[in-house]
């Protein structure tokens, strides 16, 4: 049963991923992202990462993504600048080396998975990633972590704003 | 995936996502094969009267919806702490409540500072 949803949702968010890089149309490639963004958060509900599926959706589908789209519309992209994406001199050797480190990661955590002892699962409480439970832990154990992203977003804020508005004062 | 008792109420979001993908798809491809075809270069232009558009609909866009974006994301992130608090806060009690006005009165520093600073006009 579990696979019966993994399996379509995983397809799709595979044709999504590659939809995102083959696009020719820059906010294509983005509301490409914006359905693998959506299929991500279904294989979280699959995983009983309830919150993260919804942050999957509030944070990356709806605030990322705005980002990205005001990025797209910023850099107005016509569609003979494309041409500067394929012949960059001296991309190539990065381009396989990039590619290398990343079969290398995989690699191993394709190991790591493999030789797991699939038989004896850790045990976990019943409400495993549930709202509620991430807000108890939040709020008692990583109270001061929680405290500190507040000033994290303050500092932020200010700079989003010192940065756009230099012409102000 | 675990005998989770949270799972079953995800049922009807499938539900949901289903139908809105079969209607925007029967939709679409109904008006494409039923719906009559006669193009002509009066009928393409995007204005019936008026202006003839002379250039391309892209252009370049202001700052400042830029600058609305970002502030826009880290409110979104404040607000999605406030998610897991609201639903545990008989859990958490009074020390929650602190917690909480403490988060925002930090926040609130910076929307203080935004709102003196003229971040949220547009002019």
């Amino acid at each position: 049963m579990e696979l019966l949803i993994f399996y379509p949702i995983a397809a799709l968010a595979v044709v999504l991923a590659l939809f995102v890089v083959f696009n020719k149309s820059p906010i294509g490639s983005a509301v490409s992202l914006i359905g693998l963004m959506l299929c991500l958060a279904g294989v979280f509900i699959g995983l009983s990462a309830h919150f993260v599926a919804i942050l999957q959706v509030i944070i990356y589908a709806g605030a990322i993504m705005v980002l990205f789209m005001f990025v797209i519309m910023l850099l107005n992209l016509k569609d003979d600048d494309n041409v500067i994406w394929k012949s960059r001199e001296g991309n190539t050797l990065l381009t396989v080396l990039t590619g290398f480190l990343v079969l290398g990661i995989l690699y191993k955590i394709i190991s790591i998975t493999l030789s797991a002892d699939s038989s004896k699962p850790a045990k976990i409480m019943e409400s495993f990633g549930t709202t509620a439970e991430v807000g108890k832990s939040l709020f008692t154990t990583y109270v001061l972590p929680f405290e500190v992203a507040s000033i994290l977003l303050l500092v932020a804020m200010v700079g989003a704003l010192v940065l756009a508005k230099t012409k102000i004062d | 995936m675990r005998n989770d008792p949270n799972m079953s109420e995800y049922f009807f979001i499938a539900v949901f996502a289903v139908v809105a993908l079969v209607v925007v798809a029967g939709i679409l491809i109904l008006s494409a094969v039923l719906g009559p075809k006669n193009p002509s270069p009066q009928k393409t232009v995007p204005y019936e009267c008026g202006i003839i558009p002379t250039e391309e609909a892209k252009g370049r866009y202001p700052v400042r919806f830029a600058t609305i974006a970002m502030l826009f994301i880290i409110f979104d992130i404040e607000v999605v702490f406030m998610y897991p608090w609201a639903v545990a806060l008989d859990q958490l009690g009074f020390f929650g409540l602190i917690e909480m006005f403490l988060f925002i009165f930090i926040l609130g520093i910076a929307y203080v500072y935004i709102w003196g600073r003229g971040g949220l006009e547009w002019d």
